[in-house]
């Protein structure tokens, strides 16, 4: 580090993000010949199915809450944000076991896993207060249901599950934005470390 | 699609079949996954030595 | 753990790197994913059963509905009865042991069942019919007692009530204006008045759902069909959708508890039991989620999966004697170790 700089804020920031996360790292064109199978292509398809996700709800937020009853347009998108959620949740659960069984929290990344257990809950919420948006006879169902297990924790007292507007303004602004930036943080994680290496030495016996 | 689904009982397990076979493909794809061989990535060019 | 702090060249120095295209793999990921998710939508389609209006419950079960109302104005049904968040009924929450947060946060979301869903309704369609107008002024100078013995005799008449053209006939008796003032209530609910006045609440935008949704909660029509679509908590309903869809999968865990001791049991264990069920759950599964995150550092746990022989499998080709993997060099070097890389 330059002495003459050492006490800029900008340039100290700069350099631990070239120490810590170079872009041969962010963008790496090579991996570890571990690195082979399919079980390995679970995180990504599950940010395939998350950035779909997205691109549906941006649609169907965009037309508004209603829309898609009425126009077989919007009953599209809503059927395609309703598959992309479902895969979404498959391929994330997927990872997750993948993850456990290559005890992928190993040298140092557990914060990595933890910060994905977080991102499951986060999206069980999201998923949640989408399904209570529907406007629909499951919304309600779910609504009257839930709301005695929110409000035997205290919860419900702050988070109204038959409150459409706010469960509403949650699902396609705060959770996603939460889900979100956690993801990149999981992925920005992920490389700034590096893929973790097998369980046992290469060559290994069991 | 619209009619209510059929559900299997044991038990105190009630499921419904579209969730059970949600259920079924992740581990039939997980197993899928385990053993497919993936494609090869070529040749290892190098060894990391930086 | 013996990697921390050490930088990814460090990690990596004598493993073998082969060419990897991340990108051109996300991309053929989202193509791959979208395929199959514009395909399924276009084919499957996705649930969307119509809401239940209260006109809709009290055309298709006016029994039910005026039972429920009258439950209302007694103060007999759930939601008159709940407690907090929604009103002050006396030891109306769950606790287990000193943990009661329903009762630390009292009322947040006031309901008043009678005024809200009988009187304040039947008040706005006094205007321009006095002769229930005259019932209500009847209703409110009556003593308390008086209402209760009228509530108490209609509420045993309506058990054999008989539904004509969409009015509710009961046996002659001594109701008050109650036959009156629920005959009205019935009609403006038919016409879809009592949607709109529940919903709107005195104020223009609205959205939310509080007051209507608690009030169709409280009778038998809603609970029903959403029995025929296996939605019931007792039911697994958590994870089940309506139609031939599935559900939120994901949910099985905190489903599967509501259907097991202690928390369908009346004696339960440790103090949990059915009647705190709701509590004991989302506790339990705030340890369990909090469990799972902390896997790394839990013995065991984090031991089971170099004990399964599932991570030979992924990584097979590594694992492989010497010679099998592709562009393996000839001499084997552990990892992490500091063998300085082939040539």
């Amino acid at each position: 580090m330059s002495a003459r700089n050492s006490d800029s804020w900008t340039l100290r920031v700069r350099q631990a993000m070239d120490r810590h996360l170079p872009m041969d790292h962010l963008l790496p064109d090579r991996q570890p010949y571990y690195v082979g199978s399919w079980v390995y292509v679970f995180g990504v398809i599950t940010i395939a199915a998350l950035a779909w996700v997205i691109v549906s709800g941006v649609v169907l937020s965009f037309f508004g809450p209603q829309w898609w009853h009425d126009s077989s347009v919007g009953r599209f998108f809503n059927s395609l944000h309703f598959w992309s959620v479902q895969l979404f949740f498959i391929f994330m659960v997927l990872h997750l076991w993948g993850q456990y069984f290559m005890a992928g929290w190993r040298n140092g990344r557990a914060a990595t896993w933890m910060i994905g257990v977080v991102i499951f809950g986060i999206s069980i919420l999201t998923a949640f207060t989408g399904y209570l948006s529907q406007q629909n006879f499951d919304a309600q169902f779910i609504a009257l249901n839930a709301k005695d297990a929110m409000n035997g924790a205290g919860i419900g007292a702050f988070f109204n599950v038959l409150n459409f507007g706010q469960m509403y303004g949650l699902h396609v602004m705060l959770l996603p934005i939460g889900v979100t930036f956690l993801v990149v943080a999981h992925i920005v994680m992920v490389r700034a470390r590096g893929v973790v290496k097998p369980i046992d030495p290469e060559g290994a016996r069991p | 699609m619209e009619s209510p689904a059929t559900y299997l009982h044991w038990g105190f397990i009630l499921i419904s079949w579209p969730n059970l076979l949600v259920i079924l493909g992740m581990l039939v794809v997980f197993a899928i996954a385990l053993v497919a061989p993936f494609p090869n990535h070529g040749e290892a060019d190098d060894v990391s030595a930086k | 753990m013996k990697s921390m702090g050490q930088t990814q060249e460090e990690y990596y120095r004598g493993v073998r790197m082969v060419p990897y295209d991340l990108l051109k793999e996300l991309v053929l990921a989202m193509a791959g994913v979208g395929v199959l998710a514009i395909l399924v939508a276009a084919f499957l389609s996705s649930p969307d059963v119509a809401p239940v209006t209260i006109a809709n419950w009290s055309q298709a079960d006016p029994v039910d509905f005026v039972t429920t109302a009258t439950g209302e104005l007694a103060g007999t049904t759930t939601s008159a009865g709940y407690g907090a968040p929604y009103n002050t009924t006396p030891d109306a929450f769950q606790s287990w042991g000193p943990i009661a947060p329903q009762a630390w946060f009292g009322v947040r979301i006031p309901i008043d069942s009678a005024n809200a869903y009988v009187i304040d309704p039947l008040k706005h369609a006094s205007f321009t019919n006095s002769t229930l107008a005259a019932s209500l002024t009847q209703w409110q100078a009556a003593t308390p007692d008086q209402q209760a013995a009228w509530l108490d005799a209609y509420t045993t008449a309506l058990a054999d009530a008989t539904v004509k053209d969409g009015n509710v006939t009961v046996a002659s008796g001594d109701y008050g204006p109650l036959t009156l003032m629920m005959s009205n209530l019935l009609g403006v609910a038919q016409t879809g008045g009592l949607d709109g006045l529940l919903a709107i609440n005195g104020r223009f935008y609205q959205t939310d759902y509080t007051q209507p949704l608690l009030f169709m909660g409280d009778g038998g029509y809603f609970d029903g069909l959403a029995a025929n679509e296996h939605l019931s908590g007792d039911l697994w309903g958590m994870m089940n959708e309506t139609g031939t869809y599935p559900g939120q999968t994901w949910l099985w865990l905190y489903t599967m508890w509501y259907q097991v001791p202690p928390f369908t049991s009346d004696t339960g264990f440790l103090g949990l039991n059915a009647g705190n069920a709701d509590l004991g759950i989302i506790i339990l599964m705030t340890v369990l989620t909090f469990l799972l995150a902390l896997v790394p550092f839990i013995p065991i746990l984090r031991d089971i999966p170099r004990w399964l022989p599932i991570h030979r499998l992924i990584w097979r080709a590594y694992y492989a004697p010497n010679g099998q993997a592709p562009g393996r060099p000839t001499s084997v070097k552990p990892l992490g170790s500091s063998v300085p890389p082939a040539p």
